[in-house]
């Protein structure tokens, strides 16, 4: 093996790759501006729009309550609402979302409290219009409030304490750190996707334009016509592959990193993890271990990449191999983020999910020992066997010359 | 010297079944001379060329090039030969001066060497005006020069040309041809596929024909015209290959 003309070929492919503006985006623009903007900054974008809905006066038309004046002062009373008089066309105005609720209270609903019947108090609401929502949660606060006092009221009437309803209260109490509980779980899930996911698209163009590209603009015959062993010039260009789908990969981690910093930096409330208020972030360890972890997945990923694309006669036919490979591929990254799947003996050793799973686990700071052994080297065989398949496919001549 | 000993190629094909695409080719291409393998398309021609080159391996039989066996010892084969193609293409994102040290490197040449041959070879061809110039810009006639390049970096024993002058126009064409000439005088051992009689005529020391991957008939321009009685070239080669091209038709 000779480290000299492996290395000559790698650096030929980098010099040629870093002059690809397709290569280019894949390996920065992606990870370092679409992902981030994508992720976070659409997510908080979200967050922004509902925060300023939520703090927005909603405007409530309100139907009948002229005999029942407690109720509606006590709705005209709320900060958070905006009673403006009842128009004919409300229901319309709902449908067209010019209005997000009506509050409709039944003739005589003050008497027939005072004398305990059953009431219904309706609001017509657009269901799922996230303004109608928060409208909707803000008046039934209110008429949940008014109806405890009413009960309260009662009991008291009546010399009953209010235990009498509510006999014991039932609280939950998380022991497990905040950050590694709740959101937190599937937000590890998601980083391992999103490797996983980048290691693949990362190397996809090169291997293709590396070995199919090569085939259809002629230059293989070139190549095979010097020196270097078939073997040198595809471990030099599997390298190639390695590094783009590796540094799109770190790349990715670092700039959703960073762009969590900036958020939480931002924001005066962070990003909610659990219910105790962790915030999002991953620390520099977990991201190294997902990253080392992310290297016999790249190498398996890279392997199979230019197995598939050495095969094909053109760019063309090659991406109508890979991207199959890429639905494939995401399956088990996403049954990763499934929070019942957990890593077992049985799904350490199934490629893929195996990373996924224990890259969740990483990036909230739970180290298994015994799996990351068992992952790392069957990961590690899968992709020496990927490895060994693409050098053998590069020598055979029906695969090459393939007509 | 170039020495091929009964070299054979075989093919499957799913519809064809077992396609003999060279079949027990024997000749010898001494150094200073240029051997001209003149056939029609599918032929042979390439497929034996690739041989040579160790691009392709040979079913049964072998070649001799430099004294190295092609398919004993297909890297040292490789180092000693320049293989140029009209499918022969350049990396179209390296400068042609990148481009030939490339190949300078992977021929094992020092960098103090490589950078001697490369401005000797760029100015010998008047490269030098687009040296940094990426490949995918060059003209036909630059990439052709480009390609001459390439394969001289080594400095080669053996020069292989398979149809070089296919496509290109007459001037680029003509520089080729002027280019295969100068390999024979500094004493290379040349070997040149061509469908084109005109070529061969005017380049030629020894005439091979081949078609349907035999060598049919071999020998100078002269002792073809004696043996097959005629003296127009065209007219040797049919008569040589019409009743073979006939099979080819059927089959």
């Amino acid at each position: 093996m000779s480290a000299r003309n492996i290395g000559i070929v790698y650096q030929k492919e980098l010099t040629e790759a870093l002059r690809d503006r397709r290569t280019l985006i894949t390996m920065f623009i992606l990870p370092l501006v679409i992902f981030p903007l994508l992720s976070v900054g659409f997510g908080s974008l979200v967050a922004a729009l509902v925060g300023k809905a939520e703090q927005e006066k909603a405007k409530v038309m309100i139907i009948g309550g002229e005999d029942s004046p407690d109720i509606v002062d006590g709705l005209k009373k709320l900060d958070t609402i905006a009673i403006v008089p009842l128009e004919p066309d409300w229901q319309a105005q709902i449908v067209n979302k010019q209005l997000p609720i009506v509050v409709e209270i039944p003739a005589g609903f003050q008497k027939d409290l005072a004398d305990q019947k059953l009431q219904t108090v309706m609001i017509h609401n657009y269901e799922g219009d996230v303004k109608s929502e928060i409208a909707k949660g803000k008046v039934e606060k209110f008429l949940n409030k008014y109806r405890d006092s009413v009960v309260e009221n009662r009991l008291a009437a009546k010399n009953l304490p209010a235990s009498v309803l509510k006999p014991f209260e039932v609280k939950p109490h998380n022991v497990a750190p905040p950050e590694k509980s709740g959101a937190a779980l599937f937000f590890g899930g998601f980083i391992a996707y999103i490797v996983v996911f980048l290691c693949l698209n990362g190397g996809m163009h090169p291997a293709m334009d590396l070995t199919a590209g090569e085939k259809e603009r002629g230059t293989m015959e070139t190549i095979l016509s010097s020196p270097i062993s078939r073997a040198h010039l595809v471990i030099g260009k599997f390298l190639l592959v390695l590094t783009t789908a590796l540094t799109t990969a770190a790349l990715s981690v670092i700039s959703m990193g960073i762009s969590f910093t900036i958020v939480n930096a931002l924001r005066a409330t962070p990003i909610q993890a659990g219910r105790e208020g962790a915030t999002l972030h991953i620390g520099f360890g977990a991201a190294l271990s997902v990253f080392i972890m992310a290297i016999p997945l790249a190498v398996l990923f890279s392997s199979v990449l230019i197995t598939i694309s050495t095969f094909a006669k053109s760019y063309k036919e090659a991406q109508s191999y890979i991207v199959p490979l890429l639905f494939i591929v995401i399956i088990p990254a996403i049954a990763a983020m499934i929070p019942t799947i957990e890593l077992n003996p049985k799904l350490a050793l199934i490629p893929i999910l195996n990373v996924s799973l224990l890259c969740k686990e990483l990036v909230i700071g739970t180290y298994h020992w015994n799996y990351i052994a068992i992952i790392f080297i069957s990961t590690c065989i899968y992709a020496a066997a990927a490895l060994f398949i693409a050098v053998k496919m590069f020598q055979r001549e029906s695969v090459l010359f393939r007509s | 010297m170039i020495e091929a000993r009964g070299l054979s190629k075989r093919f499957q094909d799913k519809k064809r079944g077992e396609i003999r695409a060279v079949d027990n080719v024997s000749f010898t291409c001494q150094p200073g001379k240029i051997y001209g393998l003149l056939g029609a398309n599918g032929a042979g021609k390439t497929t034996t060329l690739r041989m040579l080159a160790t691009i392709l391996e040979p079913t049964d039989g072998t070649a001799v090039v430099c004294g190295y066996d092609v398919v004993d010892q297909p890297e040292k084969v490789r180092a000693n030969v320049g293989f140029l193609s009209t499918a022969t293409a350049l990396y179209p994102r390296l400068s042609a001066q990148e481009l030939v040290e490339y190949f300078g490197r992977l021929n094992g040449l020092d960098e103090a060497t490589l950078k001697k041959r490369v401005a000797d070879i760029f100015n010998r061809l008047d490269m030098n005006g687009f040296r940094d110039r990426r490949c995918d810009k060059l003209s036909t006639g630059m990439k052709q020069k480009t390609s001459i390049a390439r394969t001289l970096v080594h400095d080669p024993r053996v020069m292989i040309f398979d149809e070089p002058t296919t496509g290109l126009d007459v001037m680029t064409a003509r520089s080729i041809i002027e280019f295969i000439r100068e390999c024979r005088n500094r004493g290379k051992t040349v070997i040149f596929s061509t469908h084109i009689m005109t070529e061969v005529e005017k380049l030629c020391d020894t005439i091979g024909i081949i078609q349907s991957g035999k060598l049919l008939s071999e020998g100078t321009l002269e002792q073809l015209r004696d043996k097959h009685r005629e003296q127009d070239l065209e007219e040797i080669f049919v008569k040589v290959v019409a009743p073979h091209y006939v099979t080819e038709e059927a089959h």
